[in-house]
Parts: C-alpha cells; structure tokens; sequence
C-alpha cells in the first residue's frame, strides 16, 4: 500500500494514498468538526458535497483555506487546523449557518442528539451577528417520518442515503441558490411518493430536519388507561441498540431493558423474537415447500425465495418491482406474526376482547410504523399492532419515567411470548434471517442434527454476500444483501431469471436492522454497528436453544393452536399478500383549461 | 398501482425524443430541452414520464428542472418576455422597466397573461451589457430601455396578434 507522510499540527502523520484530510487528522487524534461530511467506510457510501465549510483547515502553500473533506493529503503537505484565521473562518460560516436556522433548540426532536449544536458548542458560538431573509417550509409527515426542512443545512447526507445507499430516489436537490432545499419530487408530500419509510434519511440527519414521526404519547395513554392491557414486543435489534443512549454503546442491554419496560407499566413485556421463531418456522417451511416442488421438476415454483421480514425492502419491491412479489415469501414480519398471535391468541386466553388489548411493538425502525398501519393487518379497523416505536423513543421514554438505566436489575421476559432461541436473536443482524432460516430447515429436511450450528459463512458486514450450504448431498445457494441499492443487483438478476440462488435475504438498512432508521444514530460510526452485530452473535451463542424449531413455547402454540406450519389456521393468521404499487402511465384525454 | 394521465399522442412524443437518445440518463438536459421546445414547457406528468424512460428519479428530474432558470413547469406566452436582470441591466434600472411590465400587463413574474400571449420571467445577462437595461421577448432584443417604453412594446406584439 502506497503511503502519504504529511504534517497535521506538528505532528508527522502516515496514511494510505488518496486519504482526505479529515481522516488523515482522526488518525492523528486531531477531530476537525465536520457536518455534510459522512463516511461509511466499509459499507463504501461518502457524502462530502463540500457544502458546509466548517471543516476548513490551513495548507502550507495555499492561499485560501481549505475543506479538509474534499482536501486529499499529499506528500509533505503541512497542515494547521486550529490558527486563529482557521477559527475565526469556523465561526463565521457557524454564524452564517445558524442566521437561517430556527434556533429553536430546547424544543426541538433533536435536542441532546443534534449535531449542529454540539459543533456550535464547540465552537462557542454566543451571538449570531448576521440578520437576514430566513427559510419557511411547510412541515411534512408522513406515518413515519417528519421532514422539519427549516432545520435543513443542505449538508445533502439524506440525499446520499436515498440515492446512494438505497437507490430509493425520493430526496434531490432541488431549486438554486437561497430556496434550494432537499426535497420530493414536486414537492409532493413525502407520503405520497415512492419514500419506502426505512428512515436512513433520519438517521443521517445531522440537524432537526428529518426524525421519525413520534408516537409516545400514545404509549403513554394506553397504559395509564386502566380499561385496556398493555403488551410490549421488542425486536432483536433494538437489545444492542438502547444501550447506546445510556452509556453501553452497542452492548447488549436485554435484562435491562425488559426492568425498564416492566417499570414503564406494560402489563407483558414480550419478545419480538418469539415471533422471529415463529416466522422462521413458517418460511423455513416454505423455503422447503418450494425446495421440494422445484427438485421435483415443477415449473411453477418460484425461485429464489426471498425474505419478506424487513418492511422497507417489502415497500421497495410493491414500488419498483412488483413483479418479485411471486418470489417473496408470504410469511408475514415477526411484528406482524406477534400481533396476530397476541391479538387472536394471548387475548383469548386472557378472556378480552382484542380491542381491550394494546399491542405496543419497539423497533429499531422506522418503516414498522407504516408496517403496522397497512390495513391487511388487523381486524374489523383493530390493527393487530396498535403502536410501533423507536429504539429512540424508547429510551426517550425511559428517561421521561425517572429511571436510572444502569441501575436496573437484569430481568427475564414474560411467558409464554417472551421465549426466544438464539436463531431468533441474530434476526437484527444482515444474514441473520437467512442463517436462522437454514438451521431449522437443514434439520427439518435432512432429519439429522447440524454438526455446527454457526454459519459463519453467512455473516459478515460486504454489502452483497453469497454461500453454498450442503444440505446432506444437496447444495443451497443463499445469496445476501443489506442496502437496497445493494440488494438491486441480486434483485435484477431474479427479474432477468438468471438468479443462482434458491434463497434470498434482502435487509433495507446498512447491516440490517441494527443500522435501522429508529436506533440511536450511528453517525457513520461503522465500529459501532460492528459491536451491535457482534453483540447479537454473542447472545446467539449464550442461548441453551439455538434452533427456531426447538422453541418449546412455539411448539405448543403449534399444538394448541395454530396446527401445522404453513397449515390452514397459520395461513390464516401469520401469512400475507403483496400489491403493485408501481406507477404507470395510461393514456387518457387531458382536460383543457 | 398508481396512474399518470396523459394523451396517447403526447405519450408517444416524449417517448419518442427520449429513445432519440438513447433513453440515457446523461441525456436528461437534452431531452427536456426538446421536450420543452415541443411542448412549450413541462408539467409534473411529462417529468415524471421522462423520469421512467430514462429510468431515474422523478425527484432527479424535478431537481434539474427547478435548477436551471430556462426550463418551466408553466405554460410560457406566445410571447415571453425576459428581463435581465443582470449587474448592469439592474444598475440602469432594469427593476423598474420589470415593474412597468407587470403593471402593464396585470401578472407577475412566473405568470403568464390571461389570453396566453404574454409571460414574465427575469434573467440574469443575455451578453448584451452594452445595450443594458435588456429585455427579450422570444427572439427579439429590445435595449436601452425605460419604463415609458414598455407599452410601446406591449403594444406592437398586440397589434402583431391582431394583424
């Protein structure tokens, strides 16, 4: 590897060729404060428009300041990041900046987690000197999404997310000079265009501009209403995220969390990941439902499977490919499987009505909020899962009930739908479902044991993965891929019909859901994601069942209630259908004004 | 599935300039240039048209749309008039010729007259600084202009239509 040395500070610095400026000065110690600058370094995704100019740094030689984003080190270049005409140019575009921001801080959704006011800080800004015209833009939501575009700094990350990242293509630049702003096309309200609700947008936000559409205070309501029975579900990913925003960073926080949960006053603190089981019980027998039917010579069968668990990639194939809808399992999320089963089976067995019973899911996501409002999912206008939050609303709420995280006591979830395996717990990492999904339907198919029960070939953080697993003699292709615009390569081979995969696992977000759009913001902070993931495999390893259909709760409900995987009561209740939400132009006669 | 409604002719003629060429997405400012030359402008149904020919983003096309001043999302007059406002239009005075326009014309800038015959826009230096203020309705340069030229010139395009 070819190396740069240079002089930051007076310090000698060594780094790779073609190393930025900002990251020469991290690797030196030396913090630049950035705001557009975003670097995913493994994930391979950089935002660095250049636009905000906080970052500008003294080169030796130089006239002008330069950003030190977009500023590539050179052989002997000599660098000073804090002169007094550093600092003094700092302030000013600081200034600048906050003249057209609502310096609304103490009321604002970021308040505590924003970034321009942490630089601010830093900067010690204590007046803005300069008066001027200021932006004014309508709010807009979505059910899951706020964009507040007032707080907009056009550092254009969230631009990057949906076009880079994801390929979604919702979010541009758009107009010029002072009314350019990041917005849809047309305008039109976020609601209405092709936006899939995965959030990454949010969780790239540096500012107010872009959080997640809040839904606490209907928590709030439910449970200090003494008429209803409050249950909580919490997904896999959200355990080695909460910990974050109490000073465990990706450390797993589950006994925690559960303490908090039972203190907030949830009647049942349940687990999302007894559905995770109960979702790889259905797929896994699908997967091997059309296994079976294509080595048998059967045309019809559709080919690869692909996962259906992530609701922003479900949204993304209804809106640009409807035509995978055949390919994709019919198993509904594990959000989705739990409500079903607490609204039509945990209810009846306490003797209430469905109405009577809250189900309260926390997500590591956004995109659950819209996954829980699709009509298909509920009864008669009861939605079997009445209210999805966040990972950060969570701790959110957790701090609004006085409780000091680090001094809970570890406790267990409740029975009978808080009992998990291990396979269920790596759901909230990329290639978890997949992995999970081939330890029950290896055994299932091949009636033997697994010898290992890691698959560690399925693991990893490369955007696009792919492995061969012997199923006693027959070779399952698995194909894996996190980010959408990763996943579209995979997914425009499945359209072409050249796909080499018998099964596909698609997550939205960068290193499936522990990078979701509703966990504490990673801030591009790959390590940390890693440490979610690990954390997750870790738990994985300490569980005494490691296996979906070793779960002995899911065993019974099968028994006393559901009948056979894929059978006729858990068609019914824990499998769905997919729409075609891709928009078409019909010729029809145009109305003359 | 969601619809956008358009006449099949008007179809058939943005697909058609878009397969010229080559239906790539490099080609999105020449595309909507002979689009916006055919059309006249270009409304939220024909960006989103060209978006799904070309296959990019409806918000891509909007963004270039909305970026560059020469493309509209408005129907412009048979005669649109353009005001430059550049440094030396603006500092001889082309502000108050753009207002004796709108006066004169009861729109303002953006809008297009009742009867279809006039649009206002503002731009910023046709290169004619020597003649500034400019103003240049379609393809004819007026210069060295005051507010107590402008009827006259609103005028001669009417008697034009008439004739």
């Amino acid at each position: 590897m070819e190396t740069i040395q240079l002089t930051i500070d007076n310090k000698q610095v060594e780094v790779a060729k073609g190393t930025n400026l900002v990251e020469a000065a991290a690797a030196a110690g030396i913090k630049i404060p950035t705001l557009c600058y975003m670097n995913l370094h493994e994930l391979g995704y950089e935002n660095k428009p250049g636009a905000c100019r906080i970052c500008v740094v003294e080169v030796e030689g130089r006239k002008n300041l330069a950003p030190a984003c977009k500023t590539t080190c050179t052989q002997g270049m000599v660098v000073r990041t804090h002169t007094p005409r550093v600092i003094n140019a700092r302030r000013t575009v600081m200034e600048l900046i906050l003249s057209n921001h609502p310096n609304e801080c103490l009321t604002c959704t970021k308040n505590g987690h924003c970034e321009l006011q942490r630089v601010a800080g830093e900067l010690g800004i204590r007046e803005v000197r300069y008066r001027g015209e200021t932006t004014r833009y309508p709010k807009d939501m979505s059910v899951s999404i706020v964009r507040d575009m007032d707080k907009c700094i056009m550092c254009r990350r969230c631009e990057t997310a949906c076009n880079e990242i994801q390929s979604v293509g919702v979010l541009s630049a758009v107009n010029r000079g002072f009314p350019a702003v990041v917005s849809t096309a047309f305008n039109d309200p976020i609601q209405t265009t092709a936006c899939i609700n995965c959030g990454q947008c949010v969780a790239v936000c540096p500012t107010g501009a872009l959080s997640e559409n809040s839904h606490i205070a209907d928590v709030l309501r439910a449970i200090a209403d003494p008429s209803k029975t409050v249950v909580v579900q919490t997904a896999p990913a959200v355990r080695v995220g909460l910990g974050q925003d109490f000073g465990y960073s990706g450390r797993s926080v589950t006994g925690k969390m559960v303490a908090a949960l039972r203190r907030l006053g949830f009647d049942y603190v349940f687990d999302t990941d007894f559905a995770a089981d109960l979702t790889i019980m259905e797929e896994g027998t699908e997967l091997l439902g059309r296994l079976n039917a294509a080595l048998e010579g059967n045309p019809d069968v559709k080919l690869p499977l692909m996962t259906s668990c992530c609701p922003g990639w479900v949204s993304f194939m209804e809106k640009h490919f409807p035509e995978l809808a055949g390919n994709l399992s019919t198993a509904k999320s594990p959000q989705q499987m739990f409500g079903a089963v607490a609204k039509n089976y945990f209810a009846q067995q306490l003797g209430i009505d469905r109405r009577k019973l809250v189900v309260v899911s926390v997500m590591p996501c956004v995109a659950k909020k819209a996954e829980a409002a699709r009509p298909e999912f509920g009864r008669e206008g009861d939605p079997d899962v009445n209210i999805a939050i966040t990972t950060r609303e969570l701790a959110h709420l957790i701090r609004f009930a006085n409780l000091d995280f680090a001094s809970l006591e570890e406790e267990d979830f409740d029975r009978p739908l808080g009992e998990s395996t291990g396979a269920a717990v790596i759901f909230g990492a990329t290639g978890g479902v997949i992995e999970a999904a081939v330890r029950t339907a290896y055994e299932v198919r091949t009636q033997k044991p697994l010898a290992r029960v890691d698959f560690t070939e399925l693991r990893g953080m490369e955007g696009i993965r792919s492995a061969t697993v012997d199923f006693d003699g027959t070779p399952i292709k698995i194909g894996i891929a996190h980010g959408l615009a990763n996943a579209r390569q995979l997914i425009d081979d499945v359209v072409k019909g050249t796909s080499p995969y018998h099964a596909i696992e698609i997550m939205a977000c960068p290193g499936g859901c522990i990078g979701g759009g509703g966990q504490p913001y990673h801030r591009g902070d790959i390590g940390l994601l890693r440490e979610r993931t690990e954390s997750l495999y870790a738990e994985d390893g300490e569980k005494p069942l490691r296996k979906s259909h070793e779960n002995p709760y899911v065993l019974s409900l099968y028994r006393d209630f559901l009948g056979k995987p894929c059978g006729h009561r858990a068609h019914e209740l824990l499998h769905t259908r997919y729409y075609d939400r891709k928009p078409v132009v019909t010729p029809c006669s145009t109305t003359k004004k | 599935m969601e619809k956008i409604c358009m006449s099949q002719k008007r179809i058939d003629e943005i697909k058609a300039v878009c397969k010229e060429h080559g239906n790539d997405p490099g080609e999105l400012i020449n595309v909507l240039h002979t689009v916006q030359g055919k059309l006249g402008y270009l409304p939220k149904e024909v960006q989103e048209l060209i978006a799904m020919e070309l296959a990019i983003p409806a918000a891509k096309v909007y963004g270039v749309v909305t970026f560059y001043s020469f493309f509209t999302m408005r129907p412009k007059g048979k005669y649109p008039i353009s005001v430059c406002m550049g440094t030396a239009c603006y500092v001889r005075g082309a502000e108050k010729v753009l207002d004796e326009f709108r006066r004169q014309l009861g729109i303002e800038v953006g809008e297009t007259t009742a009867d279809g015959l006039f649009s206002l826009d503002s731009l910023r230096c046709v290169g004619a600084c020597g003649l500034a203020p400019v103003v240049t309705v379609g393809q004819k340069v007026f210069g060295r202009l005051t507010p107590s030229n402008v009827k006259e010139i609103v005028e001669e395009f009417r008697r034009m239509e008439e004739a």
